[in-house]
């Protein structure tokens, strides 16, 4: 277990190299010179000189490379051109905000999913399976960027109930869930975020349990007396460590994937950000973003398979 | 034994008559025809790709013919039967349009990254080694980026437009295609007949096309056509966010995005376009589905 979680952790660091490589390239490969983006239009041909130099500009790339990966572990990832504030802090600021609605849409679909996915393993065949197999195709088949503008227009518009975007008067920064002011904002996001992972939890929560029912040891049950409720009991209980990673991979998604939820409801988070720094080109900000959210995407990946060969005994690796 | 008894064998009547064996496509083609959901759901496909194509037969105006007088009208108001959009351009008409594009960035992508990374998948399993630790672990990092986040990170940088935007979608849907091909081909490698052919002298080329691609396709096709219903969402959603088609091309995504400065006036104008991209992917869901148990592929 120690040698498999020591080796996995190793096997991390390539993985986020290679990351940071494609971040660097896709920034090498995009129009315009960066030098360009720093620099006022009337610069001298010398001060261009002067931050080329200043910058290793003048160095070949992968020397430039791997200043730019010295300084990004350092948590140094440039000014953002917008707000002239450091990249870092400023992802990480939103990075909090995006993670609420994240954790916040993953724990309401795993709830869902979990009572939806089990009562269709249950009745495999009969009108509740397939009652709850098409909601779970339903909710990875709808556009999640439509799904939050319909409910945008029913809660928000028509009844006036909740609030259609933004953060409220509180601020971007101390968010506090049991804040209702400050929750009721976050409830819309979140709703429309949980329909992906509720449609993925599901389907893997049915089969699963679909598997273990067919398992000798349920029969054992059944005919030991056991009631449904009991039966099921011992099924979800050995679902429940598949069930558990497909939802932390979930979370990764959600985190890295939630550039349209965020622009559809200016949720302050990574996304929106994303999002702004696309529509004015900031290069720096947009690759800065780009490479936290895939570290922490790397970095959930590896939480959840150190946890799942922790929690789950049957999993023995070598 | 002697040639006449052979012969004689060979000559003998059949004692009893055999049920007629049904081929593969036969019974896959079988097991579709009593599958009500999924022949309903291949017709709208059907119906839109159909919609689609015929746009500029069919289509009563030009989609991007603004008629600056009557903006923003709901559906039924005047020739416009779904009502015009923020410019006044007819809605119909642009979602028949619309349509095409969306369409194509659904589809070709897919098709694409099926080529490259069937291919690369096919060549990682086939040839194992170091070939394969290359292919897999490079595979692997783009892997470590979220589907999402990678094709806003590609189509950000270098730029919107349709081309970006499906260069993008092709690069997500690589790896995973490449996986399932590796997978498929690593099990069949190893197997007694791909033996077998190597020893009688076949060709590597031979071995892969009539061996391993057999086994190899069926698996990547169902893969593929459960990524179309992705790749419709992702490309109408980077058209939403602006990297994708450029205006004043009609596009669902970008329809969406548009007329959602108008959802206080006219709510159901902004609906439209996003019903339409969410029948088209819930179509091609379940027609996936109903293929993969058709075909009897494993997930």
């Amino acid at each position: 277990m120690w040698y498999y979680a020591a080796r996995r952790i190793l096997m991390s660091i390539p993985i986020a190299l290679g990351v940071s490589v494609i971040c660097y390239t896709l920034v090498l490969l995009s129009p315009g010179d960066p030098i360009q983006a720093l620099l006022p239009p009337d610069a001298t041909p010398e001060e261009v000189a002067f931050l080329k130099r200043a910058y290793g500009f003048d160095k070949p790339i992968p020397v430039q490379y791997f200043y730019w990966l010295m300084r990004a572990i350092s948590g140094d990832l440039g000014i953002s051109l917008q707000t002239n504030r450091p990249v870092f802090t400023e992802v990480m600021g939103a990075l909090s905000n995006t993670i609420v609605i994240s954790v916040g849409a993953v724990l309401l679909a795993f709830s869902l999913a979990f009572a939806l996915g089990t009562i269709a393993a249950y009745n495999a065949g009969r009108p509740a399976d397939k009652i709850a197999t098409g909601i779970a195709v339903v909710g990875v088949s709808i556009p999640n960027y439509w799904l939050g503008i319909v409910l945008v227009i029913i809660f928000a518009v028509n009844l006036g109930l909740l609030p259609a975007s933004g953060m409220g008067t509180k601020g971007s920064t101390n968010f506090d869930i049991f804040d209702w002011e400050q929750a009721r904002y976050a409830i819309l996001p979140i709703l429309t975020m949980s329909f992906v992972p509720l449609g993925i939890i599901m389907r893997t929560t049915r089969s699963a349990i679909a598997e273990i029912l067919n398992q000798d040891f349920v029969q054992m049950l059944r005919a030991k007396g056991l009631g449904p409720l009991a039966v099921l009991r011992h099924a979800t209980r050995n679902a429940l460590p598949q069930v558990l990673t497909v939802m932390g991979l979930q979370l990764g998604y959600l985190v890295g994937g939630s550039i349209l939820v965020e622009t559809i409801f200016a949720w302050p988070g990574t996304g929106f950000l994303m999002s702004k720094a696309i529509l004015t080109r900031d290069v720096p900000m947009l690759q800065g973003a780009i490479l936290l959210l895939a570290v922490t995407f790397v970095t959930i990946n590896l939480l959840v398979d150190l946890l799942q060969t922790a929690v789950d005994p049957r999993i023995k690796r070598a | 034994m002697s040639v006449a008894s052979l012969s004689d064998l060979s000559a003998a009547p059949p004692t009893e008559k055999l049920p007629p064996v049904r081929g593969y496509w036969a019974s896959v083609g079988n097991r579709l025809r009593y599958d009500y959901l999924t022949i309903f759901f291949l017709s709208v496909i059907a119906i839109i790709v159909v919609l689609a194509i015929l746009a500029p037969l069919i289509a009563p105006f030009d989609p991007t013919k603004s008629h600056m007088a009557y903006r923003l009208k709901p559906p039924g108001f005047r020739n416009f039967m779904l009502g015009t959009d923020e410019l006044g351009r007819d809605m119909l008409s642009r979602l028949l349009w619309g349509g095409r594009t969306s369409l194509l960035m659904g589809i070709f992508p897919v098709l694409l990254a099926t080529l490259v990374g069937g291919s690369l998948g096919v060549a990682a399993g086939f040839m194992g080694g170091r070939t394969n630790t290359f292919i897999m672990r490079t595979m692997d990092v783009v892997f470590a980026f979220p589907s999402v986040l990678l094709a806003v990170a590609i189509s950000g940088t270098l730029g919107g437009g349709a081309k970006n935007g499906m260069l993008a979608l092709t690069l997500v849907f690589i790896p995973s295609i490449c996986r399932v091909a590796e997978s498929a081909t690593t099990q069949v490698r190893g197997l007694d007949f791909v033996e077998a052919a190597r020893a009688s002298g076949g060709s590597t080329l031979s071995i892969v096309r009539t061996h391993i691609l057999g086994n190899v396709l069926g698996p990547v096709f169902i893969f593929a056509s459960s990524l179309i219903s992705v790749s419709i969402l992702l490309g109408s959603g980077l058209s939403f966010l602006g990297l994708g088609v450029e205006p004043p091309t009609p596009d669902w995504g970008l329809m969406l995005s548009t007329l959602r400065a108008g959802i206080y006036t006219q709510p159901l104008l902004c609906a439209l376009p996003g019903a339409a991209i969410f029948i088209t992917s819930l179509s091609f869901n379940l027609v996936s589905d109903g293929l993969r148990q058709a075909m009897d592929v494993k997930a």
